[in-house]
């Protein structure tokens, strides 16, 4: 704790970091400063930006835009996290399974999302479920992926001890993998979480009406220049937000690995 | 008389190899291995590094199959891994999830036991190792000997009829190994279970053992079935005894004339295993 008066407050530097952005943003944009390569010639300023978000939240608009996007993001990211952890546990449990599911995964792994717009629409019966299932992809790789690293990573010394403890099979899953792999998981599912609102815009290009996402394509497509950055300073943030969520609620789930690392 | 010598026996082993490793890598690491233990007795296993003996505990703990021959615990063959069987390694398996009360409490909750008994006889047992108000610590918060000292708890809280114990002190500094003997003899004058406790470590088996069983590097065969006859409570006076020294003496010689090649460790789980690999 030595010298902690010295040092400036928490969120000084972050804070004031953001604030040189905008100032950069504001000065680039005013000035229509055009470096050859990039040009800020069209981009909107942080006054046009800041002016179309009043629009949008003094309009009726906006609540059904919030409630429609994180109402897929979560449904989609709700199955991925379900399915990645149940499947990684299964994969990394099971050298057979690893064999049997892995590779046809490896291979979906790599499909943008935007790739999957034509199938999701044929495959699902309405466009909210093919939505709900580009997010969901967005998701899943990361927390399956992590979730396998997670229980393969598990001490084998600690299995061991767990059966000459008593303990069977299901009980080995309970105790000893899901927790030794849990801070494993926690880390998949805050990239996951991520990914899923990456996956937003794409997915709501099939929206007839509603969505952050959706405001921004369509935005884009009428040319509201303002509307668009609003669009996507709204994504990174409802990102940034709820990515930060699930690390609080996983530091809270894993009191002992912290308290490890900080020994 | 057979019927007799079988039931008093609580281990037996006769003929008994394991092979460790695959296809080409393939080797003995016990060879023909041959003994009895008779139930409460405290047995060492003492040899150089590498020379399968805690291959051997592993066997009796359940987690590797013998190749050859056979091995009987209280007259049936040893299965899988069990709780009548309790297993303490050099390093400690503690859930660093679980705090230390929970971590005893562990063997009774695998056999249905509700909260409140698991707690009371995880608070005895905690008692007998020296470990009382420390229950709602993390295992990452304890010292070495503190963390073997729950690791017994453990086991002890499933009443094993054989307790085996892989090095358990190899870790600890010299005054807390001592103290860590001491102990565990403490223990195991009032409960008298029977232990298999491997070390390479002379001074180490002669102070704790009944019987020591000295093997030869791999393949690891037992060159000598020596009795150690101190009397019993021990303490730490008996080390420098000239019997005492008499007994090291000739320990000494017996593995000076097998030593040679250093070999890597083996573990009660077979070959140390690299850590595995990242896929991301």
């Amino acid at each position: 704790m030595r010298g902690t008066f010295l040092q400036p407050p928490k969120f000084l530097i972050p804070g004031l970091s953001l604030i040189a952005c905008v100032i950069f943003w504001h000065l680039a944009s005013t000035y229509k400063l055009d470096l050859g390569l990039v040009s800020f010639v069209y981009v909107p300023s942080p006054y046009a930006v800041a002016v179309a978000a009043g629009e949008l939240v003094t309009s009726s608009k906006l609540l059904p835009h919030l409630t429609s996007s994180l109402s897929r993001v979560f449904a989609g990211y709700g199955a991925a996290a379900l399915l990645g952890i149940g499947i990684g546990l299964f994969i990394g449990r099971w050298k057979l399974m690893e064999s049997v599911l892995l590779p046809p995964l490896e291979v979906l792994r790599p499909i943008p999302a935007v790739a999957w717009i034509p199938l999701a629409i044929l495959m699902f019966p309405s466009s909210e479920l093919s939505m709900i299932f580009i997010t969901f992809t967005g998701a899943l790789f990361p927390i399956l992926l992590n979730t396998i690293h997670g229980v393969e990573a598990v001490d084998k010394r600690l299995v061991a001890s767990a059966r000459s403890l008593g303990a069977k099979p299901w009980a080995i899953l309970r105790e000893i993998i899901l927790p030794g792999a849990a801070p494993s998981i926690i880390t998949g599912l805050t990239i996951g979480m991520g990914t899923s609102w990456f996956c937003l815009v794409t997915a709501e290009m099939i929206s007839g009406q509603w969505g952050i996402g959706y405001y921004t394509w369509e935005s884009y497509l009428i040319q509201r220049y303002p509307d668009i950055v609003v669009g996507m300073l709204l994504i990174g943030i409802l990102g940034m937000g709820s990515s930060f969520l699930i690390k609080v609620a996983g530091r809270f789930l894993i009191p002992w690995y912290h308290l490890r690392r900080n020994v | 008389m057979n019927a007799a010598a079988s039931t008093s026996s609580a281990v037996s082993a006769s003929n008994l190899s394991i092979h460790l490793g695959r296809g080409a890598d393939r080797f003995e690491a016990v060879q023909n291995v041959q003994f009895n233990i008779r139930s409460g007795e405290f047995i060492c296993i003492l040899g150089p590094s590498g020379c399968g003996k805690s291959t051997l505990l592993g066997a009796l703990a359940g987690h590797l199959q013998p190749s050859g021959g056979q091995l009987l615990v209280d007259g049936k063959p040893v299965g899988g891994p069990g709780p009548d069987r309790g297993m303490v390694f050099q390093q400690h398996t503690l859930f660093p999830w679980r705090n230390v009360i929970d971590n005893v409490a562990f063997g009774l909750k695998m056999r249905g036991v509700n909260r409140s008994q698991r707690l009371q006889q995880a608070h005895e047992i905690l008692q007998l190792v020296g470990l009382q108000g420390f229950e709602r610590r993390w295992p990452s918060q304890l010292s070495g000997g503190m963390q073997q000292r729950v690791e017994i708890a453990r086991v002890l809280i499933n009443h094993p009829s054989l307790l085996l114990m892989d090095e358990p002190f190899g870790a600890l500094d010299a005054q807390c190994r001592m103290e860590m003997q001491q102990l565990l003899l403490e223990i195991w004058g009032r409960i008298r279970t029977t232990v298999v406790f491997v070390t390479h470590d002379i001074d180490e088996a002669i102070f704790l053992a009944d019987r020591i069983l000295v093997m030869s590097p791999r393949p690891g065969r037992i060159i000598e079935d020596l009795r150690v006859d101190f009397a019993r409570p021990r303490d730490a006076e008996v080390v420098t005894t000239p019997e005492f020294m008499h007994l090291k003496r000739h320990c000494l010689e017996l593995l000076r004339h097998e030593q040679g090649r250093a070999l890597p460790r083996l573990s009660p789980l077979g070959i140390p295993t690299a850590e595995p690999q990242a896929i991301i």
